[in-house]
């Protein structure tokens, strides 16, 4: 039992390092603003996430689970917010999104 | 282990360091530099410092971002390019940096049990802590009691900053009660803000409650309280903000709190002890102590908290169209 919540959590934990590893190269490699923010949302939530949850494995039934479940539960309202809220600023802001120039007629 | 994660850390903060230098847009500096206060509070973590660390990350790169924002709002967001050579500052810089390194030189070792600082009152601290005052956090027990003068002192810092920035900004009325840009735009913002708004309050209720027993105190607490205000004001606009926290009411309460603590020091005045002395404001003196500890925390959140909104107050109002 022991082993399998372990494997279940290095599953979790490794996980959110590739999401987190893919959302940072989604910053470095994607052509603009709103693309960008795509890639940061999947670290807030998917990489963030997992990797809290790999943590509330490895805690078991604690004080420090509850915690890290209050932080879960912190990411998963306020990170998609605050990609929104950026999102909502640029377009304001009059932030044209970089669109396919050979798109179909 | 504990290496790597400080090499990793130090490594970061120097990176940060160096881009906050050489980037000339103000507001990625202002950015950059919350992420700097961010990493300083992980390596406070690091060091066992956990007080210190929530101070840094809730000020640092929580109020001290949004101001530094609101002021780059004020003026403008490209930093100027400097008229002089820079050789003479880079002299300046390297020879004040090459002396503070000559001086650590001298410096104990890091957790060395013969530094002086682990010799000198820190021991009778700890030693006596448990049955003079009777919290588990020798932190606050320094700080409120022990230190009860400079935590006095540093309020009241706290307050004259308060009212220099009051003094020089002043504070504006505004003629239209603005409800922020784009009402409908700001809707899913203002939902989570309202959702978080009781929890963020409730938590600075729990820091201010809990720092005897864990990392916290007055100064966290103010701070938290402040920040869940200005979210309310970012969100739905300095006036609505202000119907909540009319500007009138921050300036009494400002000097509220200083004077909350320094009635407790002359409450204990007249009970026979010394000024701050709060063992004497109740029959038992561990009692008298948590009671001293816990009323002078609560002035040291409310001027805080006061201060912080004041600032914020100030800079925003001065802006004319931005909601900040």
């Amino acid at each position: 039992m022991a082993l399998v919540v372990d494997v279940l959590s290095w599953i979790c934990l490794l996980g959110g390092g590739l999401f987190l590893l893919i959302g940072a190269l989604g910053v470095l490699r994607l052509p603009d603003f709103y693309t960008r923010l795509h890639a940061v949302s999947i670290c807030d939530t998917l990489g963030a996430g997992l990797v809290l949850v790999g943590l509330m494995l490895q805690g078991g039934l604690s004080l420090v689970t509850v915690k890290l479940l209050l932080m879960f539960y912190f990411m998963i309202f306020t990170g998609p917010t605050a990609v929104h809220a950026l999102a909502e600023a640029a377009l304001q802001g009059k932030l044209k999104p970089v669109v396919d120039e050979c798109e179909p007629q | 282990m504990e290496h790597l994660i400080d090499i990793v850390l130090l490594g970061l903060l120097m990176i940060t360091g160096f881009a906050i230098v050489r980037i000339r847009s103000l507001l990625a500096v202002a950015m950059l530099t919350s992420i700097y206060s961010l990493l300083s509070a992980a390596l406070f973590v690091v060091l066992d410092a956990v007080d210190v660390a929530l101070t840094e990350a809730a000020i640092g790169a929580g109020i001290s971002t949004i101001l530094m924002l609101a002021t780059v709002a004020l003026t403008s967001d490209e930093e100027k390019a400097p008229r002089h050579t820079p050789l003479l500052p880079l002299f300046v810089v390297f020879a004040t940096g090459t002396a503070l390194i000559y001086g650590t030189l001298d410096m104990p070792h890091y957790g060395d049990p013969a530094a002086p600082i682990h010799q000198h009152v820190a021991q009778a601290y700890l030693h006596d802590t448990p049955k003079e005052i009777g919290v588990p956090n020798v932190v606050t027990s320094v700080l409120a009691s022990y230190r009860g003068y400079d935590t006095l002192g540093e309020v009241t810092v706290i307050l004259s900053a308060g009212a220099g920035v009051l003094a020089l900004l002043g504070y504006r009325t505004r003629r239209r009660n603005s409800r922020g840009p784009g009402n409908r735009k700001l809707v899913v913002l203002r939902i989570i803000a309202k959702l978080f708004l009781p929890l963020i309050l409730l938590f600075a209720l729990y820091v201010l409650f809990h720092g005897d027993y864990g990392p916290g105190g007055g100064f966290q607490a103010g701070v938290i309280f402040a920040t869940g205000f200005i979210l309310y004001a970012l969100a739905f606009g300095l006036g609505n903000a202000q119907r909540v926290i009319p500007h009138r009411l921050l300036r009494i309460l400002m000097a509220v709190g200083v004077l909350i603590y320094a009635a407790v020091g002359i409450e204990s005045m007249l009970l026979g002890g010394k000024f701050l002395e709060y063992r004497v404001l109740a029959d038992d003196p561990v009692t008298g102590q948590h009671l001293g500890i816990m009323l002078i925390e609560v002035g040291v959140s409310i001027t805080v908290t006061a201060v912080m909104l004041i600032i914020y107050y100030g800079f925003v109002s001065r802006q004319h169209s931005g909601d900040m």
